[in-house]
Protein backbone atom coordinates (compact mmCIF):
# COMPACT_ATOMS: atom_id res chain seq x y z
CA UNK A 1 0.00 0.00 0.00
CA UNK A 2 1.36 3.56 -0.80
CA UNK A 3 1.24 5.84 1.71
CA UNK A 4 -1.54 8.09 0.06
CA UNK A 5 -3.41 5.70 0.48
CA UNK A 6 -2.60 5.18 3.80
CA UNK A 7 -3.65 8.44 4.24
CA UNK A 8 -6.97 8.13 2.94
CA UNK A 9 -7.78 5.26 4.41
CA UNK A 10 -7.05 6.66 7.73
CA UNK A 11 -9.87 9.46 7.01
CA UNK A 12 -12.38 6.99 5.77
CA UNK A 13 -11.58 5.06 9.39
CA UNK A 14 -11.19 8.01 11.82
CA UNK A 15 -13.60 7.00 15.03
CA UNK A 16 -13.40 10.36 16.27
CA UNK A 17 -13.22 14.11 15.32
CA UNK A 18 -9.89 14.52 16.65
CA UNK A 19 -8.82 11.48 14.74
CA UNK A 20 -10.60 12.74 11.01
CA UNK A 21 -8.93 15.96 11.73
CA UNK A 22 -6.02 14.79 12.17
CA UNK A 23 -6.02 12.62 9.38
CA UNK A 24 -7.25 15.32 6.81
CA UNK A 25 -4.68 17.79 7.97
CA UNK A 26 -2.51 14.81 6.91
CA UNK A 27 -3.96 14.37 3.58
CA UNK A 28 -3.98 17.91 2.85
CA UNK A 29 -0.35 18.36 3.99
CA UNK A 30 0.58 15.73 1.57
CA UNK A 31 -0.27 17.57 -1.55
CA UNK A 32 -1.42 15.08 -4.15
CA UNK A 33 -4.32 14.90 -6.56
CA UNK A 34 -4.86 11.13 -5.39
CA UNK A 35 -6.28 12.77 -2.02
CA UNK A 36 -9.07 15.26 -4.22
CA UNK A 37 -11.76 12.78 -3.34
CA UNK A 38 -11.62 12.40 0.08
CA UNK A 39 -11.08 15.76 0.54
CA UNK A 40 -14.23 16.77 -1.03
CA UNK A 41 -15.59 14.19 0.95
CA UNK A 42 -14.66 15.65 4.35
CA UNK A 43 -15.86 18.65 3.30
CA UNK A 44 -19.41 17.13 4.41
CA UNK A 45 -18.79 15.04 7.55
CA UNK A 46 -20.23 18.36 9.57
CA UNK A 47 -16.66 18.71 11.57
CA UNK A 48 -15.30 22.31 11.05
CA UNK A 49 -11.68 22.19 11.95
CA UNK A 50 -11.45 18.87 9.06
CA UNK A 51 -13.50 21.26 6.48
CA UNK A 52 -10.85 24.16 7.16
CA UNK A 53 -7.93 21.75 6.51
CA UNK A 54 -10.03 19.72 3.64
CA UNK A 55 -10.50 23.52 1.75
CA UNK A 56 -6.90 24.35 2.67
CA UNK A 57 -5.59 21.36 0.67
CA UNK A 58 -8.08 21.69 -2.02
CA UNK A 59 -7.36 25.40 -2.52
CA UNK A 60 -3.20 24.45 -2.78
CA UNK A 61 -4.06 21.76 -5.78
CA UNK A 62 -5.75 24.23 -7.28
CA UNK A 63 -7.28 24.06 -11.06
CA UNK A 64 -7.36 20.18 -10.82
CA UNK A 65 -10.09 20.30 -7.92
CA UNK A 66 -11.84 22.69 -9.57
CA UNK A 67 -14.40 20.26 -11.67
CA UNK A 68 -14.57 17.33 -9.02
CA UNK A 69 -15.89 20.32 -6.76
CA UNK A 70 -18.63 21.52 -9.43
CA UNK A 71 -19.44 18.10 -10.30
CA UNK A 72 -20.48 17.09 -6.65
CA UNK A 73 -22.27 20.45 -6.21
CA UNK A 74 -24.98 19.91 -6.22
CA UNK A 75 -25.52 16.49 -3.85
CA UNK A 76 -23.88 18.61 -1.17
CA UNK A 77 -25.87 19.49 1.87
CA UNK A 78 -26.03 23.37 2.64
CA UNK A 79 -22.39 22.68 5.06
CA UNK A 80 -20.65 20.82 2.67
CA UNK A 81 -21.52 23.10 0.07
CA UNK A 82 -20.41 26.26 1.67
CA UNK A 83 -16.90 24.44 2.41
CA UNK A 84 -17.03 23.96 -1.26
CA UNK A 85 -17.87 27.41 -2.02
CA UNK A 86 -14.69 28.96 0.02
CA UNK A 87 -12.89 26.14 -2.07
CA UNK A 88 -13.92 28.09 -5.10
CA UNK A 89 -13.06 31.02 -4.06
CA UNK A 90 -9.58 30.19 -2.84
CA UNK A 91 -8.73 28.55 -5.87
CA UNK A 92 -9.91 31.42 -8.59
CA UNK A 93 -10.80 29.37 -11.40
CA UNK A 94 -13.25 31.00 -13.66
CA UNK A 95 -14.88 27.46 -13.62
CA UNK A 96 -16.56 28.87 -10.07
CA UNK A 97 -17.56 32.19 -11.55
CA UNK A 98 -21.16 31.10 -11.31
CA UNK A 99 -20.88 29.31 -8.34
CA UNK A 100 -19.22 32.53 -6.46
CA UNK A 101 -21.97 35.27 -8.24
CA UNK A 102 -24.81 33.48 -6.49
CA UNK A 103 -23.23 32.68 -3.30
CA UNK A 104 -21.94 36.16 -2.96
CA UNK A 105 -25.30 37.81 -3.62
CA UNK A 106 -27.32 35.13 -1.77
CA UNK A 107 -26.05 32.68 0.56
CA UNK A 108 -27.80 32.76 4.00
CA UNK A 109 -24.15 32.72 5.96
CA UNK A 110 -22.49 35.31 5.64
CA UNK A 111 -19.33 34.32 6.28
CA UNK A 112 -19.95 32.13 2.81
CA UNK A 113 -20.87 35.20 1.31
CA UNK A 114 -17.55 36.92 2.32
CA UNK A 115 -15.58 34.66 1.09
CA UNK A 116 -17.29 34.39 -2.40
CA UNK A 117 -17.01 38.29 -2.50
CA UNK A 118 -13.56 38.06 -1.99
CA UNK A 119 -13.24 35.33 -3.93
CA UNK A 120 -15.22 37.41 -7.26
CA UNK A 121 -11.90 40.15 -6.78
CA UNK A 122 -9.42 37.08 -7.31
CA UNK A 123 -10.68 35.04 -10.38
CA UNK A 124 -7.47 34.43 -12.71
CA UNK A 125 -8.77 36.10 -16.22
CA UNK A 126 -6.49 34.89 -18.18
CA UNK A 127 -7.47 31.53 -18.14
CA UNK A 128 -10.90 32.83 -19.78
CA UNK A 129 -10.99 32.95 -23.84
CA UNK A 130 -9.87 36.27 -24.23
CA UNK A 131 -13.22 37.44 -26.12
CA UNK A 132 -15.01 36.64 -23.03
CA UNK A 133 -12.97 37.94 -20.27
CA UNK A 134 -14.99 41.60 -20.61
CA UNK A 135 -18.59 39.98 -19.79
CA UNK A 136 -17.42 38.11 -17.42
CA UNK A 137 -15.64 40.72 -15.26
CA UNK A 138 -18.87 42.91 -16.11
CA UNK A 139 -20.91 40.17 -14.11
CA UNK A 140 -18.29 40.21 -11.27
CA UNK A 141 -18.71 43.88 -11.05
CA UNK A 142 -22.48 44.26 -11.07
CA UNK A 143 -22.41 41.47 -8.66
CA UNK A 144 -19.92 43.45 -6.27
CA UNK A 145 -21.58 46.13 -6.46
CA UNK A 146 -24.69 45.17 -5.58
CA UNK A 147 -22.78 42.79 -2.66
CA UNK A 148 -21.43 46.31 -1.55
CA UNK A 149 -24.97 47.14 -0.12
CA UNK A 150 -24.65 44.19 1.95
CA UNK A 151 -25.97 44.68 5.64
CA UNK A 152 -22.86 42.87 7.29
CA UNK A 153 -19.67 44.88 7.26
CA UNK A 154 -17.95 42.56 6.94
CA UNK A 155 -19.50 41.26 3.65
CA UNK A 156 -19.19 44.96 2.41
CA UNK A 157 -14.82 44.94 3.45
CA UNK A 158 -14.84 42.14 0.84
CA UNK A 159 -16.62 43.61 -2.03
CA UNK A 160 -14.94 46.73 -1.45
CA UNK A 161 -11.27 45.02 -1.67
CA UNK A 162 -12.76 42.90 -4.67
CA UNK A 163 -13.36 46.06 -6.36
CA UNK A 164 -10.45 47.64 -5.92
CA UNK A 165 -8.66 44.42 -7.76
CA UNK A 166 -11.45 45.02 -10.42
CA UNK A 167 -10.62 48.39 -10.71
CA UNK A 168 -6.70 48.22 -10.61
CA UNK A 169 -7.35 44.97 -13.61
CA UNK A 170 -9.57 46.60 -15.68
CA UNK A 171 -8.97 50.39 -15.44
CA UNK A 172 -7.19 50.35 -19.02
CA UNK A 173 -9.37 48.15 -20.89
CA UNK A 174 -12.63 49.67 -19.49
CA UNK A 175 -12.41 53.19 -17.91
CA UNK A 176 -16.48 53.59 -17.46
CA UNK A 177 -16.22 50.61 -15.21
CA UNK A 178 -13.09 52.35 -12.97
CA UNK A 179 -15.75 55.36 -13.12
CA UNK A 180 -18.45 53.37 -12.01
CA UNK A 181 -16.36 51.55 -9.16
CA UNK A 182 -15.38 55.26 -7.61
CA UNK A 183 -18.68 56.20 -7.43
CA UNK A 184 -19.36 53.80 -5.66
CA UNK A 185 -16.39 54.18 -3.23
CA UNK A 186 -17.28 57.79 -2.80
CA UNK A 187 -20.76 56.93 -1.51
CA UNK A 188 -19.14 54.32 0.51
CA UNK A 189 -16.71 57.13 2.25
CA UNK A 190 -19.73 59.68 3.00
CA UNK A 191 -22.62 57.24 4.37
CA UNK A 192 -21.03 54.04 5.40
CA UNK A 193 -22.28 53.92 9.09
CA UNK A 194 -18.75 51.86 9.70
CA UNK A 195 -15.62 53.45 10.72
CA UNK A 196 -13.86 50.34 8.99
CA UNK A 197 -15.53 50.54 6.06
CA UNK A 198 -15.25 54.00 5.52
CA UNK A 199 -11.09 53.28 5.95
CA UNK A 200 -11.16 50.37 3.63
CA UNK A 201 -12.41 52.44 1.21
CA UNK A 202 -10.09 55.20 1.50
CA UNK A 203 -7.47 51.83 1.25
CA UNK A 204 -8.52 51.00 -2.04
CA UNK A 205 -9.00 54.71 -3.65
CA UNK A 206 -5.38 55.00 -2.83
CA UNK A 207 -4.37 51.81 -4.27
CA UNK A 208 -6.66 52.42 -7.18
CA UNK A 209 -4.77 56.54 -7.50
CA UNK A 210 -1.56 54.25 -7.05
CA UNK A 211 -1.91 51.70 -9.52
CA UNK A 212 -2.80 54.27 -12.22
CA UNK A 213 0.46 56.22 -11.73
CA UNK B 1 -34.07 42.22 9.47
CA UNK B 2 -33.36 38.69 7.48
CA UNK B 3 -32.75 36.89 10.63
CA UNK B 4 -35.81 34.20 11.82
CA UNK B 5 -35.71 35.21 15.30
CA UNK B 6 -37.32 38.54 14.26
CA UNK B 7 -40.52 37.43 13.51
CA UNK B 8 -42.89 36.63 16.19
CA UNK B 9 -45.56 34.01 16.36
CA UNK B 10 -44.52 33.66 12.88
CA UNK B 11 -45.43 37.60 11.72
CA UNK B 12 -43.20 40.63 11.80
CA UNK B 13 -43.04 42.06 15.70
CA UNK B 14 -44.00 46.00 14.95
CA UNK B 15 -42.47 48.24 17.72
CA UNK B 16 -45.43 48.98 19.19
CA UNK B 17 -46.45 45.35 18.85
CA UNK B 18 -43.65 45.08 21.22
CA UNK B 19 -43.87 48.15 23.90
CA UNK B 20 -47.62 46.45 24.25
CA UNK B 21 -45.85 42.88 24.55
CA UNK B 22 -44.04 44.23 27.69
CA UNK B 23 -47.52 44.08 29.60
CA UNK B 24 -48.80 40.72 27.80
CA UNK B 25 -50.02 38.06 30.47
CA UNK B 26 -47.43 35.56 28.96
CA UNK B 27 -44.24 36.40 31.05
CA UNK B 28 -42.36 34.99 28.56
CA UNK B 29 -43.62 37.13 25.63
CA UNK B 30 -42.73 39.90 28.33
CA UNK B 31 -38.84 38.77 28.19
CA UNK B 32 -39.18 38.32 24.71
CA UNK B 33 -40.08 41.57 23.61
CA UNK B 34 -37.84 43.29 26.04
CA UNK B 35 -34.68 41.53 24.26
CA UNK B 36 -36.70 42.72 21.08
CA UNK B 37 -36.72 46.29 21.95
CA UNK B 38 -32.79 46.22 22.94
CA UNK B 39 -32.00 44.18 19.60
CA UNK B 40 -33.65 46.75 17.35
CA UNK B 41 -32.60 49.47 19.08
CA UNK B 42 -36.25 50.53 19.74
CA UNK B 43 -36.13 54.10 21.07
CA UNK B 44 -39.76 55.19 20.86
CA UNK B 45 -40.96 57.83 23.75
CA UNK B 46 -41.93 55.01 26.43
CA UNK B 47 -39.98 52.60 25.47
CA UNK B 48 -37.17 53.46 28.29
CA UNK B 49 -39.55 54.13 30.74
CA UNK B 50 -41.26 51.00 30.46
CA UNK B 51 -38.32 49.12 30.71
CA UNK B 52 -36.78 50.91 33.48
CA UNK B 53 -40.12 49.95 35.29
CA UNK B 54 -39.54 46.35 34.23
CA UNK B 55 -36.20 46.24 36.28
CA UNK B 56 -38.10 45.97 39.32
CA UNK B 57 -40.63 43.30 38.40
CA UNK B 58 -41.79 40.76 40.64
CA UNK B 59 -44.09 38.80 38.32
CA UNK B 60 -41.40 36.86 36.68
CA UNK B 61 -39.10 34.51 38.68
CA UNK B 62 -36.48 31.28 38.08
CA UNK B 63 -37.22 28.60 40.19
CA UNK B 64 -33.96 29.40 41.35
CA UNK B 65 -34.77 32.75 42.55
CA UNK B 66 -33.92 35.11 39.43
CA UNK B 67 -35.94 37.70 37.55
CA UNK B 68 -35.48 36.92 33.38
CA UNK B 69 -37.26 40.00 32.94
CA UNK B 70 -35.34 42.56 34.60
CA UNK B 71 -32.00 40.23 32.83
CA UNK B 72 -33.17 41.71 29.78
CA UNK B 73 -34.80 44.71 30.15
CA UNK B 74 -31.03 45.69 32.05
CA UNK B 75 -29.94 44.76 28.68
CA UNK B 76 -31.85 46.59 26.54
CA UNK B 77 -31.14 49.56 28.40
CA UNK B 78 -27.66 49.84 27.60
CA UNK B 79 -28.19 49.21 23.94
CA UNK B 80 -30.72 52.12 24.37
CA UNK B 81 -28.27 54.96 25.15
CA UNK B 82 -30.48 56.94 27.27
CA UNK B 83 -29.26 57.95 30.65
CA UNK B 84 -32.27 58.37 32.34
CA UNK B 85 -32.01 54.53 32.87
CA UNK B 86 -28.99 54.96 35.30
CA UNK B 87 -30.08 55.43 38.55
CA UNK B 88 -32.41 52.61 38.17
CA UNK B 89 -29.51 50.63 37.07
CA UNK B 90 -27.32 51.15 39.83
CA UNK B 91 -30.20 50.05 41.87
CA UNK B 92 -29.93 47.00 39.85
CA UNK B 93 -26.44 45.94 41.15
CA UNK B 94 -27.88 45.22 44.39
CA UNK B 95 -30.50 42.82 43.44
CA UNK B 96 -29.80 39.52 44.70
CA UNK B 97 -30.19 37.80 40.93
CA UNK B 98 -26.30 37.24 40.01
CA UNK B 99 -27.83 37.66 35.96
CA UNK B 100 -29.24 41.05 36.74
CA UNK B 101 -26.17 42.52 37.88
CA UNK B 102 -24.23 41.53 35.44
CA UNK B 103 -26.44 42.82 33.05
CA UNK B 104 -26.60 45.86 35.13
CA UNK B 105 -23.00 46.40 34.44
CA UNK B 106 -22.52 45.72 31.25
CA UNK B 107 -25.62 48.28 30.42
CA UNK B 108 -23.47 50.92 32.46
CA UNK B 109 -20.35 50.52 31.04
CA UNK B 110 -22.43 51.14 27.51
CA UNK B 111 -24.50 54.33 28.73
CA UNK B 112 -21.02 55.56 30.32
CA UNK B 113 -22.00 57.12 33.20
CA UNK B 114 -19.66 57.29 35.81
CA UNK B 115 -22.02 57.67 38.44
CA UNK B 116 -21.94 54.14 38.99
CA UNK B 117 -18.78 53.72 39.44
CA UNK B 118 -18.66 53.54 43.65
CA UNK B 119 -21.30 50.76 43.61
CA UNK B 120 -19.15 49.14 40.88
CA UNK B 121 -16.43 49.29 43.35
CA UNK B 122 -18.58 47.82 46.53
CA UNK B 123 -19.60 45.40 44.30
CA UNK B 124 -16.40 44.06 43.18
CA UNK B 125 -15.37 43.93 46.71
CA UNK B 126 -18.22 41.66 47.16
CA UNK B 127 -19.87 44.44 49.56
CA UNK B 128 -23.14 44.14 49.17
CA UNK B 129 -25.67 42.20 51.21
CA UNK B 130 -27.94 40.02 49.79
CA UNK B 131 -26.05 39.54 46.41
CA UNK B 132 -26.49 35.74 45.69
CA UNK B 133 -23.63 33.75 43.51
CA UNK B 134 -24.04 32.67 40.03
CA UNK B 135 -26.43 30.01 39.91
CA UNK B 136 -24.24 27.57 37.95
CA UNK B 137 -20.96 28.35 40.41
CA UNK B 138 -21.67 29.01 43.68
CA UNK B 139 -17.83 29.69 43.90
CA UNK B 140 -18.26 33.07 42.06
CA UNK B 141 -19.83 35.23 44.27
CA UNK B 142 -20.25 38.67 41.50
CA UNK B 143 -19.93 39.00 37.75
CA UNK B 144 -16.38 39.98 38.26
CA UNK B 145 -15.77 39.88 34.59
CA UNK B 146 -19.15 42.51 33.38
CA UNK B 147 -17.48 44.62 36.67
CA UNK B 148 -13.48 45.19 35.99
CA UNK B 149 -14.68 45.88 32.18
CA UNK B 150 -17.54 48.24 33.67
CA UNK B 151 -14.74 49.87 35.40
CA UNK B 152 -12.18 49.75 32.63
CA UNK B 153 -14.40 51.59 30.15
CA UNK B 154 -15.80 54.21 32.45
CA UNK B 155 -12.02 55.28 33.33
CA UNK B 156 -12.29 54.24 37.05
CA UNK B 157 -8.64 55.23 38.01
CA UNK B 158 -9.82 54.74 41.59
CA UNK B 159 -10.52 50.97 41.08
CA UNK B 160 -6.28 50.15 40.29
CA UNK B 161 -4.99 48.82 42.51
CA UNK B 162 -8.43 46.53 43.33
CA UNK B 163 -8.27 45.72 39.78
CA UNK B 164 -4.79 44.67 40.03
CA UNK B 165 -5.76 41.72 42.99
CA UNK B 166 -7.86 40.13 39.64
CA UNK B 167 -5.14 39.62 37.58
CA UNK B 168 -4.33 36.20 39.97
CA UNK B 169 -8.07 35.31 40.17
CA UNK B 170 -8.12 31.65 39.93
CA UNK B 171 -10.97 31.93 36.62
CA UNK B 172 -8.72 33.13 34.06
CA UNK B 173 -11.99 34.94 32.20
CA UNK B 174 -11.73 37.32 35.02
CA UNK B 175 -7.92 37.76 34.93
CA UNK B 176 -8.23 39.18 31.37
CA UNK B 177 -10.90 41.47 32.59
CA UNK B 178 -8.58 42.48 34.91
CA UNK B 179 -5.86 42.60 32.07
CA UNK B 180 -8.08 44.44 29.81
CA UNK B 181 -9.53 47.38 32.39
CA UNK B 182 -5.90 47.64 33.87
CA UNK B 183 -4.82 48.95 30.12
CA UNK B 184 -7.91 50.73 29.53
CA UNK B 185 -6.26 52.24 32.67
CA UNK B 186 -3.01 52.77 32.28
CA UNK B 187 -1.90 52.69 29.09
CA UNK B 188 0.55 50.20 30.70
CA UNK B 189 1.68 47.46 27.94
CA UNK B 190 2.44 45.02 30.31
CA UNK B 191 -1.51 44.28 30.54
CA UNK B 192 -1.98 44.48 26.27
CA UNK B 193 0.81 41.89 26.25
CA UNK B 194 -0.75 38.94 28.93
CA UNK B 195 -3.75 39.06 26.75
CA UNK B 196 -1.99 38.45 23.48
CA UNK B 197 0.01 35.64 25.34
CA UNK B 198 -3.70 34.46 26.31
CA UNK B 199 -4.26 34.51 22.50
CA UNK B 200 -1.79 30.91 22.43
CA UNK B 201 -3.79 29.12 25.32
CA UNK B 202 -4.90 25.98 24.84
CA UNK B 203 -8.54 26.46 25.39
CA UNK B 204 -10.68 27.69 21.98
CA UNK B 205 -13.22 29.78 24.55
CA UNK B 206 -10.65 32.01 26.27
CA UNK B 207 -8.58 32.60 22.58
CA UNK B 208 -11.96 33.97 21.29
CA UNK B 209 -12.15 36.14 24.80
CA UNK B 210 -8.93 36.96 24.17
CA UNK B 211 -9.53 38.03 21.02
CA UNK B 212 -12.57 40.14 22.45
CA UNK B 213 -10.67 41.56 25.16
CA UNK B 214 -7.84 42.47 22.53
CA UNK B 215 -10.47 44.18 20.04
CA UNK B 216 -12.54 46.17 22.59
CA UNK B 217 -9.12 47.96 24.01
CA UNK B 218 -8.05 48.54 20.38
CA UNK B 219 -3.98 47.08 21.06
CA UNK B 220 -2.12 47.50 17.94
CA UNK B 221 0.79 45.72 18.99
CA UNK B 222 -1.76 42.41 19.19
CA UNK B 223 -2.19 42.88 15.22
CA UNK B 224 -0.23 39.93 14.16
CA UNK B 225 -0.81 37.38 16.94
CA UNK B 226 -4.44 38.17 16.50
CA UNK B 227 -4.46 36.84 12.89
CA UNK B 228 -2.44 33.95 13.91
CA UNK B 229 -4.65 32.67 16.60
CA UNK B 230 -5.94 29.27 16.02
CA UNK B 231 -9.69 30.72 16.27
CA UNK B 232 -12.23 31.56 13.74
CA UNK B 233 -11.49 34.29 11.48
CA UNK B 234 -14.98 35.66 12.11
CA UNK B 235 -13.69 36.48 15.19
CA UNK B 236 -10.03 37.61 14.31
CA UNK B 237 -11.92 39.94 12.14
CA UNK B 238 -13.72 41.59 14.16
CA UNK B 239 -11.00 42.30 16.91
CA UNK B 240 -8.78 43.30 14.15
CA UNK B 241 -11.31 45.75 13.40
CA UNK B 242 -11.44 47.31 17.24
CA UNK B 243 -7.71 47.69 16.69
CA UNK B 244 -8.14 49.72 13.56
CA UNK B 245 -11.29 51.88 14.91
CA UNK B 246 -8.57 52.46 17.67
CA UNK B 247 -6.59 54.13 15.45
CA UNK B 248 -8.72 56.57 14.43
CA UNK B 249 -9.09 57.75 17.74
CA UNK B 250 -5.76 59.58 17.55
CA UNK B 251 -5.73 60.16 13.48
CA UNK B 252 -9.23 60.81 12.04
CA UNK B 253 -9.76 59.86 9.00
CA UNK B 254 -9.30 60.30 5.42
CA UNK B 255 -5.69 59.58 6.94
CA UNK B 256 -4.66 56.47 6.86
CA UNK B 257 -1.18 55.62 9.45
CA UNK B 258 1.09 53.09 8.61
CA UNK B 259 -0.73 50.91 11.74
CA UNK B 260 -4.14 51.21 10.11
CA UNK B 261 -2.94 50.40 7.03
CA UNK B 262 -1.29 47.11 8.31
CA UNK B 263 -4.36 45.92 9.89
CA UNK B 264 -6.10 46.50 6.88
CA UNK B 265 -3.37 43.95 5.06
CA UNK B 266 -4.48 41.51 7.99
CA UNK B 267 -7.98 41.46 7.64
CA UNK B 268 -7.99 41.39 3.53
CA UNK B 269 -6.19 38.12 4.49
CA UNK B 270 -8.27 36.40 6.52
CA UNK B 271 -11.30 37.16 4.35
Amino acid sequence: MTDIQTLIRAVDEADSSTHLLEAVQALAIAHTQAAIPSLIAALGYNNPGAAVAAVDGLIRLGEPSVLPLLEQLDGYNYGARAWAVRALAGIGDPRGLTILLHAAQNDFAMSVRRAATKGLGSIHWQKLEDDRIQSAQLQALEALLHVSQDHEWIVRYAAILSLQSLAIEGSKSRPDWLAQIQTRLDELAETDESLTIRARVRLAQQQIQNARV
Amino acid sequence: MSDVSDSFNGEQLTPSQAIETLQSPDLGLRVYAAWWLGKFRVNQPGVVERLIHALEDEADRTPAGGYPLRRNAARALGKLGDRRAVPALIESLSCSDFYVREAAAQALEMLDDRRCIPVLIQLLKNEIPGTEPSPVRLDFPQPYDAILEALGTLGAVEAIPLAKSFLNHPVDRVQYSAARALYQLTADSRYGDRLVKALKGKDLQLRRSALADLGAIGYLPAADAIAQTLAENSLKLIALKGLLEHQFCDIPLPSLSDGAIKIMNLMDSLL
